[in-house]
């Protein structure tokens, strides 16, 4: 089953199509086969096109046999998280606000990607307006982990980290605020990449908290993260937070680069509630780097603890303003009830969106209310300046950090939808990254007694994604968790059997 | 009004004259059919992100030294919240605790005790000028209304006063100014009707030589600088007939009808928004320096009232000149260019104002597409004073520039209107009148002056009106020996 073309690597396929042993016509027609035969089970796309990935694909062919190509991404099918514009393309963010909204122009990573000759394919699930962590929080059904079906696969980029696992894509774009990609990677056994804040443009990407945003790739391996991370980063003029910094050619710094590296391990990430588990995974991928020669230091992030609070009223404040949009008047969903303008708003928005956006906007709109705002949102930044700080201390004197990406193994679906709070709180490893606006990797490092993914988060510094990608690559090289693939005939027989009556199409 | 004194301040909105809007590149503009000026930033489509217009930040910078305000380090961009069908993100990017502009003033001059005559001048101070976005407008029909978000994200000022004005004439005449410095820096043209300058009028009366300030009153939708004299006037005549009469006044918003002259409550303060101001994340803050305030402050022109200052010391020409060039850069351009090259200002100034605005008007046309260069206008101050053709003429000669847009010499030359034709002429006929009366000649020489007028009319005659008449006068006198 690893051979088929849909379970190998970007640069493996990259290589079969230049020596024409394999077209993206097939490629793609192999994938679409793959998504059609598993997706029923998991859920992991809002939609496809079929004919429109072919003529992409076809186009590619076209190239390659004219010996224009455009580089390893040529011809490969790259799935899209439904937060990301790609025009002519439903663009939903999982909600029912959007459920018909087609998107009239290219966001700027589609731009960059179709420019590299990627196939864009399908609008991948997530959890509404990408505000939860288990991709249950979609208005079109909750995608599964194709490890577990009864698990969730991660969220909120759960379709992108679920899609890639299942051999539905060759790789794919998400976008993390608080751990969006980092998370889904882990628990479905992938690898994921959040760049440093400003690196890819976040013109496209339907806002949930503007300055915690970052859009990035999930990939089989470290290499492919390289690859299609240099195809999308790079300054935008239509993004003012985009950086300008040189982007160089991140595969072969990953190649180049070969340490011994100072890494940090932060103690406040391995304190109370960390699954034993997962703590013995990362306890071992620390180990592997002190034999390689790595200097393992342990480093304080004296204000960790403070990141839940603050960021669930950075990005609770920024969302209640930035969905302030969808209003039913331009675009999206409008309620047919209307009486008048006020009215109007409030129908489309109660009708529109799910509870868990609702809370948020609430919470936001709250945080920001005169009175309140000098004491949450004034204070929460100061945290935030206070977070970033910390890890630029602690980067005086290693190259990079090395913490668990959640404290709990991939749940059952349902297990804690019902308490929002517990599930916040499994963010806690992630945020700091975000608040900070650094750069952080999910790799596979190990899998539980029960056969469930575990990630190592690798924290680079501030543009530092080469160094990031060579350390975690320098790990990935000396393991073979990364070419491990779930077995979907195995996972689905399992779900049906556990689940009587449910089969599927 | 001696026992009660009225304070005013204004909040005037001026669009920033730019080719696109304040945070992308859709164009900005005036009369195009519905929702053609948009993009997917305008429309706020989902994903979409604001880019900084800096031409528009150019323009705030420039206001802002032109009217002596002192300009903010860093320029911040904050989102104002609230819901409202004409705007596309449901808030606007504003700038809230950091406006660009703080301080400054505005040179106001007050009605004259006659048209003639200067009015006296006085400053009115600025709070602060700030940079914003503007919305799209709602159009309202029987069953429905519709959004035409042509003007949303147009770049927009925001002036505010200092609760510093006291009567209805001050405030035209802050907004006359104001609008003036606008045209002459090139921010904005301040069309109301275009709504390119919209203002909001604060108004309070309190007791003569109290400190504080009374219940204040916000009068909007006063859509032309007429009305805002009107309004303002009817709204502190209101105020006044409460307070006299014992009454209180509500804090609260009203609407002043222009065409009606009556105003009616909107609403009352109690339903005031909380716009959750906080900075917008999308926007980086851009530091404005030293090198960037040098260059906007090497492109910022004379001030108005500078200028007739300086016009009136120059080039001597009175009030009466310069009140009308100075309110229109172009005119006060061209006034110039005419007084230098003549070299005879207050004859310049004349043509200018009374002659060259009277066709303008006329014809309906702007300087601009006036025909008349400023050379040859100047060319034909010169063939007057030197002589050669006579005001009359002058005149005609310049109706005739003003429709072919001819040099003054040509039209001269063609038509024949050269006063008193070749020298050679002038003095034959000056021989001819004297032979014809030599009676007179003889009173003349014998010392009796006015007897040389007795040769005027045949030479006059003989010339068709052509001659002139210092050429006449010289030439007769020296055939008759005393020239």
């Amino acid at each position: 089953m690893e051979s088929e073309p849909y379970y190998q690597t970007i640069a493996e396929l990259a290589e079969q199509l230049d020596e024409r042993k394999l077209s993206s016509v097939d490629l793609t027609q192999c994938v679409i086969r793959r998504t059609k035969a598993v997706d029923p089970a998991i859920r992991a796309f809002n939609s496809f096109d079929e004919a429109d990935a072919l003529a992409q694909a076809r186009a590619s062919d076209e190239r390659r046999a004219a010996g224009k190509s455009l580089g390893p991404l040529d011809g490969i099918p790259i799935g899209i998280k439904d937060v990301i514009a790609v025009e002519g393309q439903p663009l939903t963010a999982s909600s029912r606000m959007l459920e018909n909204f087609v998107s009239p122009y290219d966001s700027t990573v589609a731009r960059k990607l179709k420019g590299a000759g990627a196939v864009c394919w399908g609008r991948l699930n997530l959890d509404e307006f990408a505000m939860g962590s288990s991709t249950e929080n979609s208005a079109f059904g909750a995608t599964r982990n194709p490890w577990d079906l009864e698990r969730v696969p991660g969220g909120s980029s759960g379709g992108s980290a679920a899609a890639l696992a299942a051999g539905e894509a060759c790789a794919a774009l998400g976008s993390d605020t608080g751990g969006s990609i980092r998370q889904p990677a882990a628990f479905c056994g992938v690898v994921g990449l959040k760049p440093t804040y400003g690196l890819v443009s976040r013109y496209g990407l339907i806002a949930f908290a503007s300055s915690l945003d970052q859009i990035g790739p999930f990939a089989h391996t470290v290499e492919d993260a390289a690859l299609v991370l240099g195809a999308i980063a790079g300054h935008d003029p239509l993004d003012s937070t985009s950086f300008r910094v040189e982007i160089p050619d991140y595969r072969s710094e990953v190649r180049k680069r070969r340490g011994p590296w100072k890494l940090g391990i932060p103690k406040e990430y391995f304190g109370e509630g960390l699954d034993p588990e997962i703590g013995a995974a990362v306890e071992a991928a620390i180990r592997f780097y002190r034999e390689q020669g790595c200097e393992i230091r342990e480093v304080t992030l004296p204000h960790t603890r403070y990141g839940i609070g603050a960021y669930y009223i950075i990005a609770t404040a920024e969302c209640s303003s930035n969905l302030a949009r969808y209003d039913g008047i331009r675009y999206g969903h409008r309620s047919k009830e209307a009486a008048d303008a006020v009215d109007l708003y409030f129908r489309s928005r109660a009708e529109g969106f799910g509870a868990e956006v609702k809370r948020r906007i609430i919470l936001g709109t709250y945080v920001l209310s005169s009175g309140y705002h000098d004491a949450y949102y004034l204070r929460a930044q100061k945290v935030r300046t206070l977070i970033r700080q910390d890890f630029l201390n602690a980067y005086r004197d290693v190259d990079a950090l090395l913490t668990p990406i959640s404290p709990i193994a991939p749940f059952k679906a349902g297990e804690k939808a019902a308490d929002p709070l517990a599930m916040y709180l499994c963010d806690v490893y992630t945020i700091g990254v975000n608040l900070a606006g650094l750069p952080g990797i999910s790799v596979p490092c190990g899998f539980s007694k029960s056969g469930l993914p575990i990630g190592l988060q690798l924290i680079g510094q501030p543009y530092q994604e080469a160094e990031l990608l060579a350390i975690a690559g320098a790990y990935e090289r000396a393991h073979d968790w990364s070419t491990r693939r779930p077995d979907m005939d195995k996972s689905i027989a399992a779900w049906n059997a556990s689940s009587a009556g449910r089969t599927f199409g | 009004m001696s026992d009660y004194e009225a304070v005013i301040g204004l909040e005037v909105h001026v669009q920033v004259k730019t080719r696109s809007k304040m945070f992308t590149r859709a164009a900005a503009g005036y009369g195009f059919p519905e929702n053609t000026l948009t993009d997917p930033v305008v429309l706020a489509l989902p994903g979409t992100l604001p880019v900084m217009n800096r031409a528009a930040l150019d323009a705030v910078v420039k206001a802002g030294l032109m009217l002596g305000c002192e300009i903010a380090p860093v320029c911040k961009w904050d989102r104002k919240n609230y819901f409202y069908p004409d705007s596309p993100k449901n808030y606007q990017i504003s700038q809230y605790d950091q406006p660009i502009c703080l301080g400054g003033s505005v040179e106001i001059e007050l009605p004259g005790p006659a048209r003639n005559v200067m009015g006296e001048h006085k400053r009115i101070p600025l709070t602060r000028i700030h940079l914003e976005e503007d919305v799209g407008k709602l159009n309202h029909f029987a069953r429905e209304s519709l959004v035409d978000f042509n003007r949303a994200g147009t770049p927009l000022m925001e002036i505010v006063t200092d609760p510093a004005m006291h009567t209805a004439d001050e405030a035209f005449a802050f907004l006359t100014a104001l609008k003036t410095v606008m045209v002459y820096g090139a921010i904005s043209d301040c069309d109301m009707e275009k709504g390119q300058l919209r203002c909001d009028a604060n108004i309070s009366v309190r007791p003569a030589g109290v400190a504080t300030l009374g219940t204040k009153v916000e009068l909007k939708n006063l859509n032309s600088i007429s009305f805002v004299r009107d309004g303002i006037a009817h709204e502190i005549a209101r105020q006044l007939a409460i307070v006299r009469s014992g009454g209180k006044i509500d804090q609260e918003t009203r609407d002043f009808d222009g065409q009606t002259g009556a105003s009616q409550s909107l609403r009352s303060k109690e339903q005031a928004h909380d716009y959750r101001y906080f900075p917008d994340p999308d926007l980086m803050p851009v530091k404005v320096d030293d090198a960037w305030k040098d260059r906007i402050r090497a492109s910022c022109p004379e001030l108005p009232f500078e200028k007739q200052r300086r016009l009136n010391r120059q080039y001597q020409v009175p009030y009466t000149i310069t009140s009308v060039l100075v309110p229109d850069r172009e005119l006060c351009d061209y006034f110039e260019k005419v007084a230098a090259l003549s070299g005879q200002p207050q004859v310049a100034g004349n043509w200018v104002v009374n002659d060259l605005l009277r066709e303008l008007g006329q014809a309906r046309i702007s300087l601009g597409e006036c025909k008349v260069r400023p050379e040859d206008l100047a060319a034909l101050v010169k063939l007057v004073s030197s002589g050669t053709i006579l005001t009359p003429a002058a005149r005609e000669v310049f109706a005739e520039m003003f429709k072919t847009g001819e040099k003054p010499e040509g039209i001269v030359e063609r038509k024949g209107l050269k006063a008193g034709a070749s020298s050679d002429d002038l003095e034959r006929w000056c021989r001819e009148a004297v032979a014809g009366d030599p009676r007179a000649a003889a009173e003349f020489r014998a010392g009796k002056e006015s007897a040389i007028n007795a040769f005027k009319g045949p030479v006059m005659r003989a010339a068709k009106g052509k001659a002139n008449p210092k050429a006449v006068d010289e030439t007769l006198r020296k055939l008759l020996g005393q020239g």
